[in-house]
């Protein structure tokens, strides 16, 4: 059984009076420890993607099975409690909590998991030093560079041991020697057999990725593994 | 989510936004503060009357000679109260036990060279047991002293102070131009409604005359004690009967004199002050509203700046509920802050206000309940104007939320 399982998947949204269709019958499956790149140009539908695959939303039709759940027919909490287990979630923007220390924001998916104080502290220090932060769990999010920020919200992603670590343009806020460094972590986080989708539309960050899987208007148009 | 966490929350975001918080708070401040204030005051107040009042019991009885001023071109009625009608009740009314009359005023009182100017009250001897206020060193006149005419007196702890007397028992002082020995010190009272209950110097009703004149025995006070609780009713009838037919008035004139029992004191002390309380009760209300809408409309430009936050934490997990149930906290937790700050202004204002009353007022007291009631509205105010903006935050769409700039 694949961990990702998309079959026909369709977004239709309404705006004005007209239907857009931001995927058009999408099927993609991705087994557990691969590193996905899914890429296209800005309306090719690649966000739509990845807001579906990391269950912020549901599809119009079609189905989508993750880790066996079928995503598809579930409720606001049941995805709220799905992106709590199973998605990691890395974003351009980082999205730490503002007034917020490094740690506390690790811990916040642990905080809603419902975990006790003691071992969430000690779970959470542990994702921040995976990410070479060990030494800046009391400093605030203003106190950070840009790439550290990025570490601790791949730490935050890490924390609860999620299927997917699911990362939307991850680099496009840093500069070109921080990208490194991050992709550097992402590559690391594969190889310590995490499964990692990115969402990306650079080429030199697709490449880190072992499949690279091309949207164009919503349609899947082309899907290509690298050997090695 | 665990509580601790939410309220951590809550007190980092109000923190971040310092000023903000306490302005808003401010309507709550401002109603809770008047709320504790006037509630400390009353309550010390009431605390102090009724104390006074419970202090002579159940059973005490006062009738008073009630001055009747008619309207223009009409003469006012002669109105007279004695000792005779007194102890005619003592005859002629079951159930009492001790009558004393009362006479007083203010009157110059000499001790060698130290002059003084206490209140002098012409009493008999049933007038410590009438009033539960007895003699603490010697004695107080007895019938015996009334019989002779003994140029006695009994005095009060301040007058003693004041005077500068070392030894007062058997000490000689003048009330007026009258010379007595003092027999006795009465106990420590201290001060109440701006009276001082130790400035006082007793002396018996028949010297209390020479003092103040024969006139004065036309306007006696009368206190008495009926014999049991259950009898006050029918003594105050009896009385009210006798005196009517010894005053001889008829048919629908007006008594000319007042008997006042304790409860009925109790009670109109009560009402008055209940009816200052329900009147700052409703000013509260309004308080209260206008601080929750404040709060309310703080609360939804949170939820607004916010939008980005919010859209992160349902990322990573949150349910609705518990987004809901931070901004609620949040809410609370600002109205409740809003409420601490009142409670302690409220209560420093009424301690300062009662520190600017000039004499003596009782001590601010607040007790427990108005506390407790404040938090609790409180509390109520933040649910209430804090569920609507808890429960945008709480439905936003987590997409939008999170592309929210």
């Amino acid at each position: 059984m694949s961990l990702i399982e998309l079959r026909n998947v369709r977004k239709i949204y309404e705006v004005g009076t007209e239907l857009v269709h931001a995927l058009d019958g999408v099927d993609l499956d991705v087994q557990r420890g691969e590193y996905l790149a899914i890429m296209g140009a800005s309306g090719s539908g690649k966000s739509t993607l990845m807001n579906l695959l990391g269950c912020l939303d549901t599809p119009s039709e079609g189905s989508y099975h993750l880790n066996g759940n079928a995503v598809e027919s579930m409720d606001d909490e049941e995805l709220a409690g799905i992106r709590n287990k199973e998605i990691g979630f890395v974003f351009q923007t980082f999205n730490l909590l503002a007034r917020t220390t490094a740690l506390q924001n690790v811990e916040l998916p642990l905080v809603y998991g419902g975990m006790g104080r003691a071992e969430r502290h000690k779970k959470a220090a542990d994702a921040l030093a995976r990410v070479g932060l060990a030494d800046r769990a009391r400093h605030m999010p203003n106190e950070l560079s840009g790439g550290q920020r990025q570490r601790v919200a791949i730490a935050r992603a890490l924390v609860n041991d999620p299927s997917i670590l699911l990362a939307d343009e991850p680099t496009g806020n840093l500069d070109s020697a921080t990208s490194e460094d991050i992709m550097v972590l992402f590559d690391q986080l594969h190889r310590g057999g995490n499964t990692v989708v990115l969402v990306t539309h650079e080429p030199d960050i697709a490449d880190h990725a072992s499949r690279k899987v091309l949207l164009r208007d919503g349609k899947v148009v082309s899907d290509t593994r690298r050997e090695g | 989510m665990v509580l601790d966490e939410n309220i951590r929350v809550a007190f980092t975001a109000l923190r971040a936004n310092l000023m903000r918080s306490v302005l808003t708070a401010l309507g709550i401040i401002i109603g809770v503060a008047a709320v504790i204030a006037v509630v400390s005051i009353v309550q010390g107040l009431q605390h102090m009357i009724t104390g006074q009042l419970e202090n002579v019991g159940a059973t005490f009885i006062q009738v008073v000679p009630k001055q009747e001023f008619g309207g223009p071109g009409m003469v006012q009625h002669q109105v007279r109260l004695t000792w005779e009608d007194g102890q005619a009740i003592l005859q002629h009314v079951r159930n009492v036990g001790l009558i004393t009359p009362q006479i007083f005023g203010q009157t110059e009182v000499k001790y060698r060279d130290r002059q003084h100017k206490p209140f002098v009250l012409g009493v008999n001897s049933d007038w410590p047991d009438v009033n539960k206020f007895n003699v603490d060193r010697g004695r107080f006149f007895s019938r015996l002293d009334l019989e002779r005419r003994a140029k006695v007196a009994v005095v009060g702890t301040s007058v003693v102070d004041d005077l500068k007397v070392r030894e007062p028992i058997g000490a000689e002082i003048y009330v007026g131009n009258t010379p007595v020995t003092i027999i006795g010190v009465m106990e420590k009272k201290g001060r109440a409604l701006g009276f001082d209950y130790d400035d006082m110097v007793f002396v018996p009703f028949d010297s209390a005359l020479n003092i103040f004149g024969r006139r004065a025995a036309d306007q006696v006070q009368l206190q008495l004690q009926a014999t049991t609780s259950e009898s006050v009713d029918q003594v105050k009838d009896d009385i009210k009967r006798l005196l009517r037919e010894r005053h001889h008035i008829v048919g629908e004139t007006p008594d000319d004199f007042q008997v006042m029992v304790q409860n009925e004191l109790i009670s109109i002390y009560s009402k008055i002050l209940g009816g200052v309380t329900a009147v700052v009760g409703a000013i509260v209300g309004v308080a209260l509203l206008v601080g929750g809408i404040g709060i309310m409309n703080i609360m939804l430009v949170s939820v607004t700046e916010r939008t980005r936050e919010i859209g992160i934490r349902k990322s990573v997990g949150a349910r609705r509920k518990d987004i809901l149930v931070q901004f609620l906290i949040e809410a609370v937790t600002l109205a409740l802050i809003g409420g601490v700050i009142g409670i302690a202004l409220g209560y420093g204002a009424g301690v300062l206000a009662v520190k600017l009353i000039p004499g003596d007022f009782p001590a601010a007291h607040v007790p427990l309940w108005a506390v407790a009631i404040a938090f609790g509205f409180c509390s109520l105010v933040g649910i209430v104007f804090g569920i609507y903006p808890a429960s945008k935050a709480a439905k936003l769409d987590p997409i939008e939320a999170l592309r929210y700039e």
